[in-house]
């Protein structure tokens, strides 16, 4: 479960003492942990049991007091504040936070002004999940080819649109059941309203035309999150000009569709369209599709993706303005050359989807109070999620996570900035380590990837004066892939040969997206090449496509006696 | 959907690009072919490759070179490789595209040595076309040879000259222009099917080009060939704009060999029989099950494929001379116009297969036929033949009978008469006209005549159309 405490290699772990009041944390009742909020749905029947020791293995020092309390009760105030800690934003990220903050024996609330769940619960992960699942088995019905080789016969598929809506919806309504339970179920106060900030460890909530209250708090978490982000020129109006957060519902499905923004959301809402029948072009500022991914992937990935799909695309071009469907008039969207601004070329198309990224939702918060100014809207932390003021302070007892910081916008990455905070304020000095943070895009087939890219990689290695090398293998080579006829794919593994550290892992492949923590652990918890090449992996699984990684890379002899791998860098 | 952001940790990488693979230097050669004119080939990645595909060139026509320079990307079993240039030079002619496939060997660019000798190295790329561009682009050599020993089938491409640069010429918004709107979809199917889509008129919303127009206008442009040879469905002729008046042009090996069917058809007596059916109930039908695939080619084959069972020597051929060869399935081979030439595919036990198999068999077929990648068996074992020329507005014509067979059917179209029945009323009828051309030494007029009122009765109450299983 400590695979994000990347200290915990440091520190041998047979040190550590059990607490004196380690009985008092129920043994048998399931705690959730996890820190990766796509996971949450998984809450209340999983049948995890965690034992003591892995517990309470780092509370020996400082506020040992406080873990006294039980884990089950929401615990008792502190006589100065209303709590131990507050968290403004239910979403993934704060629901993390006070899950672990309870855990530790925090009295603890949270303040939500919309729905439990935030993003990636109501309008994000969760939902898009839910579509990609469909369009994941679309296109397997739709290949004809593919069945073929399987000796299946399946007659024509079709798909009923506001079934496949209400799929979504009531993975999203699940979810956040499981979630807010979750809460109550362990004490934790749900306040709604908007919370602000008024002043150091103070907050106000309340709803619009409702007297506000105003709590206290020990510590406080901001973590607001994000909205998508409209750039300039752009009129959304929810039909035909749409965000995530309306295409989400799928109110329809267009026969032709523009997709502004060709990163995570762009790619995975093409995936879903184009399987239900939409014809989609891209629109790119970028002169290459899927920036942000390793370039050997991204390439693959577009030949596997792109190319073969109804998918065209416009590259090195901005979308200056985009103005809705009204009057029989298509959707216009009117292109610019990226580079010399230049006008380039006007679409007419059915509907556009605005992925250009999101933006943290932090307006309201109060910052101003304290004394901390946003930059581009996003709250300025250390690595620690310190929140630091206009001077480059520290402002004391507060904390800002997730989408809000912009440091990594992931669900599961804010949850686990979120334990990381807790961690701290418990007493125990924690540094997350966000280059063991894993990345998904839940195509078909998944991307996957962790740690650095190659050109990453080379770079650093240049500025840091070590070698480089890359490894690769295919999932063509793989059994299992075979068995389900689905060999496309392959992973990359990129190391430093003198010592045998895994720098970055990338995978495309059928279920890559599952596939990567084995290799994300092995970062998070330094495991050398070496090392992790003797694992045994079950045969036939898709694993040993990782397996097959690890003993392919070339670790020089001199790393195989146990130099110790540099402790991995927090960033 | 937090999670799926670009995140300032993962910076943006669109500009670098791996070091190329020093191995694949190695193994790319260029041969000097003819005094400063260099051939690229197509390199052997591994021992066990022996074909390569083009992922993408990374230079384009009329580019210099300098030598160890990547030039194109080719796929092989594992992984894309960067091939280098091993000369100075510019690159004159690309002579397999992207996406195609070139065997391990075969030239698939020319390197000029300086620029004045790019347009030779262009006109001998153009002029040796014919031979070794023709197996290096998609066609497979192997189904080549057999296309020209078997029923010719496949004429080359209707012309070059219609294949425009589609990207940049489809969107000249800024231009006062005609604009050309396009699905994404469209754009690709032109590309594929070789249709300027300048000559497209769109039906899509507010008069796009969408998918279903260019292949309408793709079988436009092969009927045209068609058109131009209807009497049977084994003959191709190459007609193109480019066509010089005045000129006198030698047969291409292919057309050599549909010259030579052609004429070998002489040999066998044949005769005709005509009938009308009424469609209205076919028609009924097809509307009722064509949302579940069902396409009408596959509706008349199966017909004729059940009327067939039952009079087996329709099935038949005349071999030697001095026997009936009764065939033990009943295969239709359907002519199609694809890509400017003609191919019969062939919708094997099309009397056992149901007709939602059979529908979807028959889209498998086109698709390969398109991607000419038939196999041989699946387009010369046809026992009866079909060729429809309805969709044109034909209502009656008459076909030549492939070497080889027994019998084939030429339909016309389906089209509203007015009828008078036979308890003196007057109607309004879907009518459409078949024609069938047979070998009389094994099939007479008796059996064409009892074979067609059979077909008629099957497609006038079609229910047995849709029966599932072997009948």
């Amino acid at each position: 479960m400590h695979s994000i405490c990347s200290q915990a290699t440091a520190v041998p772990r047979s040190n550590f003492a059990f607490d004196s009041h380690a009985p008092a944390l129920p043994t048998s009742k399931p705690i959730n942990l996890r820190f990766c909020g796509l996971r949450k749905e998984a809450f209340g029947f999983s049948g995890l049991t965690h034992s003591c020791s892995s517990r309470v293995r780092f509370t020996s020092r400082g506020h040992s007091k406080r873990i006294s309390a039980s884990a089950e009760n929401n615990g008792t105030p502190p006589k100065s504040f209303d709590y131990d800690l507050i968290i403004i934003g239910a979403g993934v990220g704060g629901h993390g936070a006070a899950l672990h903050a309870v855990e530790k024996g925090l009295k603890t609330a949270i303040i939500e002004g919309d729905v439990v769940g935030g993003t990636c619960v109501n309008r994000g992960c969760v939902p898009s999940k839910a579509l990609l699942a469909v369009s994941g088995k679309m296109r397997e019905l739709q290949s004809e080819h593919h069945m073929k080789a399987l000796g299946l016969q399946v007659s024509a598929a079709g798909y009923d649109r506001q079934g496949v809506a209400d799929h979504a919806n009531n993975l999203a309504s699940k979810i956040r059941s499981n979630l807010t339970n979750s809460m109550k179920a362990l004490g934790v106060d749900i306040l709604t309203g908007f919370g602000t900030v008024v002043g150091p460890q103070k907050v106000k909530y309340g709803k619009v035309g409702f007297p506000d209250n105003i709590v206290t708090a020990k510590d406080i978490i901001i973590a607001t999150g994000s909205v998508p982000f409209v750039p300039k020129g752009i009129e959304v109006d929810g039909k035909t000009v749409i965000t995530s957060d309306h295409a989400l519902k799928l109110e329809s499905v267009p026969d032709w569709i523009a997709i502004v923004g060709s990163g995570y959301i762009g790619l995975e809402f093409s995936d879903v369209y184009t399987a239900l029948g939409s014809e989609v072009t891209f629109i790119e500022a970028l002169d290459q599709l899927m920036p942000g991914f390793d370039p050997e992937i991204g390439k693959l990935a577009q030949r596997v993706l792109i190319n073969p799909r109804k998918i065209d695309y416009h590259t090195g071009v901005f979308a200056t303005k985009i103005t809705p469907a009204k009057d029989g008039k298509p959707v216009t969207i009117e292109l610019i050359d990226a580079k010399t601004k230049e006008p380039k070329d006007t679409l007419e198309v059915d509907a556009a989807l605005i992925a250009t990224g999101r933006a943290p939702f932090t307006n309201g918060l109060g910052l101003e109070n304290i004394n901390v100014e946003t930059q581009r809207g996003f709250v300025p932390v250390d690595e620690r999620m310190r929140v630091i003021d206009a001077n480059g302070n520290l402002v004391p007892h507060l904390y800002c996570i997730g989408d809000a910081n912009g440091k990594m916008m992931l669900a599961h990455a804010a949850s686990a900035q979120g334990i990381s905070v807790v961690e701290q304020v418990t007493g125990r000095d924690h540094v997350l380590n966000h280059l063991s943070i894993p990345a998904a895009c839940f195509t078909h087939p998944e991307i996957s990837m962790v740690g650095l890219t190659e050109p990453q990689a080379r770079e650093k290695a240049e500025k840091e004066g070590f070698e480089v090398s890359v490894a690769k293998t295919s999932f063509k080579a793989n059994t299992k892939a075979l068995a389900e006829n689905e060999g496309e794919g392959i992973a990359k593994l990129i190391y430093r040969p003198d010592n045998g550290e895994i720098l970055g892992v990338h995978i495309f492949g059928l279920h890559a997206a599952d596939l990567i923590h084995e290799a994300s652990n092995a970062i998070a918890l330094g495991t050398r090449i070496q090392d992790i090449k003797f694992a045994v992996h079950a045969h036939p699984t898709l694993s040993e496509v990782l397996d097959e990684l690890f003993k392919s890379a070339k670790v020089k002899a001199t790393a195989l006696s146990h130099v110790p791998v540099s402790e991995p860098v927090a960033v | 959907m937090a999670h799926i952001l670009q995140t300032s940790f993962l910076p943006s990488t669109s500009t670098l690009r791996r070091a190329p693979i020093s191995a694949s230097k190695a193994r790319s050669h260029s041969l000097r072919v003819k005094a400063k004119i260099r051939e690229i080939f197509m390199p052997a990645l591994s021992s066990t490759m022996t074909e390569g595909k083009i992922v993408s060139w990374m230079k384009s026509e009329g580019d210099k070179l300098s030598k160890g320079e990547s030039v194109v990307v080719v796929e092989s079993d594992k992984a894309d490789m960067d091939v280098e240039s091993f000369h100075e030079g510019f690159l004159a002619a690309i002579m397999v595209e992207e996406g195609g496939v070139a065997p391990v060997g075969s030239a698939i660019a020319l390197l000029a040595e300086t620029e004045d000798e790019i347009a030779e190295a262009k006109a001998k790329s153009q002029s040796s076309s014919g031979i070794s561009s023709a197996q290096v682009v998609e066609e497979k050599p192997k189904q080549k040879e057999e296309l020209e020993q078997a029923v010719p089938a496949v004429a080359p491409t209707v012309s070059s000259t219609k294949t425009v640069a589609l990207g940049s010429a489809v969107h000249p918004a800024s231009e006062g222009g005609k604009r050309i709107v396009a699905s994404p979809y469209a754009k690709k199917l032109a590309k594929e099917l070789k249709v300027d889509l300048g000559t497209v008129v769109g039906t899509g919303p507010l008069g796009r080009i969408v998918a279903k127009d260019v292949e309408a206008a793709a079988a436009a442009a092969a009927s045209v060939v068609a058109a131009a040879l209807p009497a049977s469905p084994a003959i191709a002729a190459p007609v193109g704009s480019g066509i010089e008046l005045g000129t006198v042009v030698p047969f291409t090996t292919m057309q050599d060999a549909v010259s030579r069917n052609m004429v070998e058809s002489l040999s066998v007596p044949t005769f005709r029989v005509g009938y009308t059916i009424t469609t209205n109930a076919l028609d009924a039908l097809y509307k009722k099950i064509k949302s579940k695939g069902v396409t009408m080619t596959a509706l008349l084959a199966k017909a004729t494929a059940l009327a067939l069972a039952q009079h087996p020597v329709v099935n038949s051929c005349c071999r030697d001379g001095n026997s009936f060869t009764y065939n033990s399935s009943i295969n239709i081979a359907v002519a199609v116009a694809i890509d400017g030439g003609l191919i019969t595919p062939v919708l094997q036990d099309a009397d056992k297969v149901d007709i939602y198999t059979l529908s979807r068999k028959w889209k498998e077929l086109v698709d390969k036929a398109r991607a000419k990648q038939l196999q041989p068996r699946e387009y010369n074992t046809g026992t009866f033949t079909l060729s429809n020329l309805g969709m044109f507005g034909v209502d009656r014509f008459d076909a030549i009978l492939p070497p080889g067979t027994g019998a084939i059917m030429a339909v016309g179209a389906s089209q509203p008469a007015v009828v008078a029945s036979k308890d003196g009323r007057i109607g309004m009828k879907n009518q459409m006209q078949v024609n069938v051309t047979a070998d009389h030494r094994v099939i007479y007029g008796a059996d064409l005549a009892s074979f067609l009122q059979t077909l008629a009765k099957i497609i006038e109450d079609p229910k047995d159309l849709t029966l599932g299983h072997e009948r």
